[in-house]
């Protein structure tokens, strides 16, 4: 996956020790491809999994805005919606 | 005897699932919670196992990429927490492996005369060696207990640990740097970094009167060896009495600045509500109206020796054992409670390492009658401040300190 061999090649050109990181998975859906492709860069995708399931929408939307406002992902709009939208229905609390 | 630890050790890797007990609930994906305490979030606990990164024990993996790993209850059962066992925590993905015959610290800044650069050699000759044992505790640690729970890395107990610390005084390094009288604050930089280019850099910031102090070291020896490379090799920052997020891992670079430092992680992350915690140091050019960013540790305790469910035997006396500690004020006492807090006593403390260090405590309780018998350990530091039956509701989830309740059972 692309984004993945992007980090391990970086990591492997600044000389980290690095094995082969298992993929995590995530639930299948609708957004589930935006989710992989653009969240996957900065870390791995446990961190989803790992902040479920006490999240509304909300709180989903507040998280991904700050990935995008905050830490800088570069995240379209079309494509951080459709990541909001799957996280709400896969990870979030009603 | 085979210890726990032994059994994890025998491993290596991924622990399996084999005979009964505590080692068989260590199947795959199966990590208990410490008891006494407020349930992790369902996904933190499905995605929790045991894990062994290059050069450690088995943790308990909270994430991959970036690592963050946390140390099972059971190393918490003697007062120094071994290098192995240590818990791993960073922000950024991008790690170098740093050589130490290749490392670099740069001291400077535009409240510094003279800055100058140190290698690994020089800074272990050319400045005296002081050494003390101090806990190292991420500011969310126990995140994932918080009721309701917040977003951010859902710790268990186990981000932190107690290691003997071991390098140079910061002090004795910036006096020869030649700090300037309007030096105001001590920036840390280190040489981990963001994969996206819009990722503010991970840098901290903290007074120059603490940077200044005896116990602030830069240290490159942890419980007698060299630094875990997951735990800051070659050198790391350490502040003794306050949260590891000062604690810079692989440090490469200390400028002292004249004015409040304005990066992300120390002007907007890492930020409590003002008033709230009964803490005595305050980081004065930080401080706002609103918030002001955490600084020492809130006095706090954890049992070691006891699971939810245990079966104890009436009649028969059986140990209460942890350790507690605090943000350097040090551990006046610590009370057990066997009947749910209605009675408390005083239990036992251990030695004393010092008031950075945990400290270990005991107190034999005899079940008087059969039933469910709820266990509580309450510590107390020197300044009178205690730990909370109510969580300290905070956004980011700090300062998790609420007095654990592990029920046993008296048959």
């Amino acid at each position: 996956m692309k984004a993945l061999s992007f980090v391990v090649a970086l990591a492997l050109a600044a000389g980290i020790v690095v094995a082969q990181e298992r993929r995590v998975e995530l639930k299948d859906g609708p957004g589930r491809a935006q989710v992989e492709a653009n969240c996957n860069s900065c870390h791995s995708l446990d961190y989803v999994l790992m902040n479920s399931v006490f999240l509304d929408r909300n709180g989903w939307d507040g998280s991904v805005t700050k990935m995008i406002r905050v830490f800088g992902a570069p995240i379209n709009a079309e494509d951080a919606k459709a990541i909001v939208d799957y996280l709400a229905a896969n990870y979030g609390k009603s | 005897m085979a210890s726990r630890r032994d059994f994890l050790k025998g491993t290596g890797g991924l622990v399996l699932a084999a005979g009964g007990g505590w080692a068989a609930s260590h199947a795959h994906g199966a990590v208990p919670a410490a008891p006494g305490f407020a349930a992790l979030p369902t996904g933190t606990t499905a995605e929790s196992e045991l894990e062994a990164l290059p050069g450690k024990l088995p943790l308990i993996k909270r994430t991959l990429r970036p690592p963050n790993y946390e140390t099972p209850l059971s190393y918490f059962s003697e007062d120094l927490t071994p290098n192995k066992a240590f818990f791993v925590r960073y922000h950024l993905a991008v790690i170098p492996q740093i050589a130490a015959d290749k490392w670099t610290l740069k001291i400077g800044g535009e409240a510094a005369a003279t800055p100058f650069e140190l290698n690994f050699e020089q800074l272990k000759r050319d400045f005296p060696a002081a050494d003390l044992v101090a806990v190292n505790q991420c500011s969310g640690n126990r995140r994932g207990l918080f009721d309701p729970h917040v977003t951010g890395v859902e710790w268990s107990v186990g981000a932190m640990g107690n290691a003997r610390w071991r390098g140079a005084r910061l002090k004795d390094v910036l006096a020869k740097a030649g700090l300037k009288k309007e030096a105001l604050e001590i920036v840390f930089d280190g040489a981990d970094g963001s994969v996206m280019p819009g990722t503010p850099d991970f840098q901290k910031s903290i007074p120059v009167w603490k940077a200044l102090d005896d116990n602030t070291l830069l240290a490159y020896e942890m419980n007698g060896e060299a630094l875990p490379h997951w735990n800051g090799f070659p050198v790391r920052v350490v502040v003794p009495g306050w949260t590891g997020t000062y604690w810079m891992k692989h440090v490469i670079a200390i400028n002292a600045v004249s004015k409040p430092f304005d990066g992300f992680w120390m002007k907007s992350a890492y930020r409590i509500p003002v008033n709230r915690f009964p803490i005595v140091e305050h980081f004065a050019s930080q401080v706002t109206e609103a918030n002001e960013p955490i600084t020492e540790m809130v006095v706090n305790s954890l049992i070691t020796n006891l699971s939810a469910g245990q079966q104890v035997a009436v009649g028969r006396a059986f140990d209460v054992r942890g350790i507690a500690w605090d943000g350097g004020r040090g551990i006046a006492g610590v009370d057990v409670s066997a009947d749910g807090g209605r009675t408390w006593s005083s239990a036992a403390l251990g030695p004393d390492h010092g008031r950075f260090s945990f400290r270990g405590f005991s107190l034999a309780v005899t079940p008087s009658t059969a039933g469910a018998m709820t266990v509580m350990a309450r510590a107390s530091n020197r300044a009178g401040a205690t730990q909370t039956n109510e969580l300290i509701q905070n956004p980011a989830g700090y300062h998790h300190n609420v007095i654990q309740r592990v029920v046993v059972n008296a048959a």
